[in-house]
């Protein structure tokens, strides 16, 4: 692998872990583990907590995907991998 | 116009469309019939996925799921969705870049070995087929009850139509008639949850009613009364039970993602795309179209739950005239009572319904003490929820009509794309891949055809005679997936290291422990009687259920995987090239060009 080959994937590692991280957040972490703390904050009637794990969590996987297809298209053209 | 004539225009309408689809994007090639010939957009793609994703399971079952799980079904809403985030960054840019028709196809090329595609193979099709024979049950159980027919005719009905545009049409067809499917599932689900949101809550949006106060002018949160109406009659606090443990919820919620990035007939929709880059926004516009559904179904759940109690409740929880007379139930619960899947019992001989929760030993006191003699709803069968819902909110007929087409499109879509999977994984990786390498084309998209009848067949008689398999069928497709398919992808394109005896040893053990601790606890094939250990939570390995442990095998498969790829030889250096070139996306187009 090229010098730019290995750079590239080091990116998209780096990207890929960060948006691993948040995915875990808003759905383990926010929806499971840590839901009855956050429950005890309310928007609307709802708690926080129950929000993530119904509605949060899966408006926050679709950010997710998007962020990483832009950033990921960006990364091809800056290191000159893209397709024609 | 009367709901049956209604329903047979609406659904009669629904599949003229979509087998005329079929017939117009018949497949010529093996390229179509596969993938479609790699010429389907990224909303176009995103929009099938979708129809192929949301079966009957999410269409009917999950939002009875979640009336009567409250905040314990949110492991299905997360499960089902967070899995295509792990598709979309992990899987999906790549498997297109390498450009070929069928996931064992990847593996065996990946791991240079047919054993591994094989195992691969064996793999795909338990899952498969484990999954359809729900999909064709659904289909029976949908056709016949809205047909007016028995279960059998209605079985035979769904698998013709199924036949007729899956066999004819393969991937192009089948792509272009979920696109149809979509649209009409979406709209069968949304109109409904709309109506009610606006009854209830006179918030118009469901996302944002079950946030919202009672339209009743009480000023109380719909939630909070839904809790409190729930609690006054013994039953589980609904914004707080959890599923078994909190530690079952977290496992369950990571077998359902990882199944979701290993389900082979989700994953073959990434190599329809034209481009690498469309894979990553294909996976995109997938979760969006199945997150319009996905984030309504809380609120058809929660309202649906509410509806419900307050029917039978209809005043002060211990008065006479609180719970209503059998003399005047509403016209929806006859109609349901017909079909068996709701029942009551006048236990007490007080001429009303009591329903209640007579497992809970502090609330049964004080229901002894007001004359009642257990729980009088015997039966209420979590799948009509959905089905009921707009006969309970007293809506048209047209919306009903409109659900039981959305129903079945939804059944109909998920069916055709298993079986397209499971047919190609049998003419392309084993007769083409493995056994007769020089079959022609035209021979190898007939024997795709027979293999995808057989498929029918087959299903078709576990349907006709299933073997208990509701609730397992679904655990172990998933299970299976997940502790299978997802490992080795995504070890095959992130360790390069990883090699030939890894993977195979890797999926044998994933797949073998999941079996194993499924069919201990659910009986062997599911026959009850021969499960050895029971299906009993205390006998739970720490208490996580059957359902839930594909995530465990997933683990056993990384773990063996990557010790037994240590002590044996690397790949070769060609594969570690291959890999280096699949992690770029530029120069797919000719990959795909053969």
């Amino acid at each position: 692998m090229n010098k730019t080959a290995e750079q590239y994937w080091k990116a998209n590692i780096r990207l890929v872990s960060i948006l691993l991280v948040i995915w875990f957040a808003c759905s383990f972490l926010f929806g499971i583990i840590l839901v009855e703390p956050l429950n005890t904050i309310k928007i609307g009637g709802v708690g926080l907590g129950f929000w993530f794990a119904q509605n949060g969590s899966i408006y926050t996987f679709l950010v997710l995907i998007y962020v990483y297809t832009k950033r990921m298209n960006a990364l091809d053209v800056e290191f000159d991998v893209h397709e024609d | 116009m009367d709901l049956q004539t209604l329903t047979y225009l609406v659904v009669g309408f629904t599949f003229a469309l979509y087998i005329g689809i079929a017939f117009w994007a018949r497949a010529g090639t093996t390229g179509e019939f596969y993938a479609a010939g790699r010429g389907v957009h990224p909303v176009a793609n995103g929009m099938a996925t979708a129809a192929d994703w949301m079966s009957a399971a999410s269409f009917i079952s999950m939002a009875g799921l979640i009336a009567f799980n409250g905040y314990g079904a949110s492991v299905f809403l997360m499960g089902w969705t967070g899995g295509y985030v792990l598709l979309a960054l992990l899987l999906a840019p790549y498997l297109r870049k390498f450009g070929k028709f069928t996931v064992p196809e990847f593996i065996g090329d990946r791991y240079y070995s047919r054993t591994a595609r094989i195992v691969a193979v064996i793999c795909l099709i338990l899952a498969s087929v484990t999954y359809v024979i729900g999909q064709m049950k659904g289909i029976g159980v949908a056709f016949s009850r809205f047909l007016e027919t028995d279960y059998d005719t209605g079985l035979f009905i769904g698998m013709g139509i199924v036949f007729i545009y899956a066999v004819m049409g393969g991937m192009k067809g089948i792509t272009y008639t979920q696109i149809a499917q979509y649209c009409v599932l979406i709209f069968a689900y949304t109109v409904p949850a709309v109506f009610v949101s606006l009854n209830i809550t006179g918030n118009p949006i469901p996302q944002l009613g079950i946030g919202s106060a009672m339209a009743d002018g009480s000023g109380t949160f719909m939630l909070d009364k839904l809790d409190q109406v729930v609690t006054d009659l013994g039953f589980k606090e609904y914004t707080t039970q959890v599923m078994g443990s909190k530690l079952n919820m977290f496992v369950y919620t990571l077998s359902l993602m990882i199944g979701t990035a290993g389900l082979p007939h989700v994953i073959i929709r990434f190599f329809t795309v034209p481009k690498v880059k469309d894979a990553r926004s294909s996976a995109g516009w997938a979760l969006v179209f199945i997150a319009i559904l996905y984030t309504t179904a809380p609120a058809v759940g929660s309202m649906a739950r509410l509806n419900l109690m307050n029917t039978i409740q209809v005043g002060e929880v211990g008065s006479v005239e609180g719970n209503i007379e059998i003399a005047n139930v509403p016209q929806w619960m006859l109609n349901w009572e017909k079909t068996g899947l709701l029942q009551w019992e006048d236990k007490n001989g007080d001429g009303r319904i009591q329903y209640y929760n007579d497992k809970n030993a502090e609330f049964v006191a004080k229901a002894e003490a007001w004359g009642w003699k257990g729980n009088e709803m015997t039966k209420v069968d979590r799948d009509i929820m959905v089905l009921a819902n707009p006969e309970i909110a007293k809506l048209p007929n047209w919306v009903i009509a409109l659900v039981v087409a959305g129903g079945l499109a939804a059944a109909l879509s998920t069916a055709a794309g298993l079986l397209l999977a499971i047919a190609s994984s049998i003419s392309h990786d084993l007769l083409k891949g493995v056994f007769m390498p020089d079959i022609s084309e035209k021979n190898e998209l007939m024997a795709g055809r027979i293999a995808m009848a057989g498929a029918i067949g087959l299903a078709g008689y576990f349907g006709l005679h299933p073997p208990d398999f509701a609730a397992g069928t679904v655990a172990i497709a998933f299970g299976l997936a997940a502790s299978s398919i997802f490992p080795v992808l995504m070890m095959g394109i992130f360790y390069k290291k990883m090699n030939r005896a890894g993977a195979i040893w890797g999926m044998i053990s994933g797949i073998g422990v999941t079996m194993l601790y499924v069919f201990q606890h659910k009986g062997i094939m599911f026959v009850p009687g021969t499960s050895f250990l029971g299906d009993m939570g205390p006998n739970w390995f720490l208490g996580i259920s059957p359902n839930a442990f594909g995530a465990v095998g997933a683990l056993v498969n990384f773990t063996v995987a990557a010790m037994v790829s240590k002590v044996t030889a690397p790949p070769p250096d060609h594969i570690q090239h291959l890999v280096e070139d699949i992690r770029v996306p530029k120069g797919a187009g000719a990959a795909s060009d053969h």
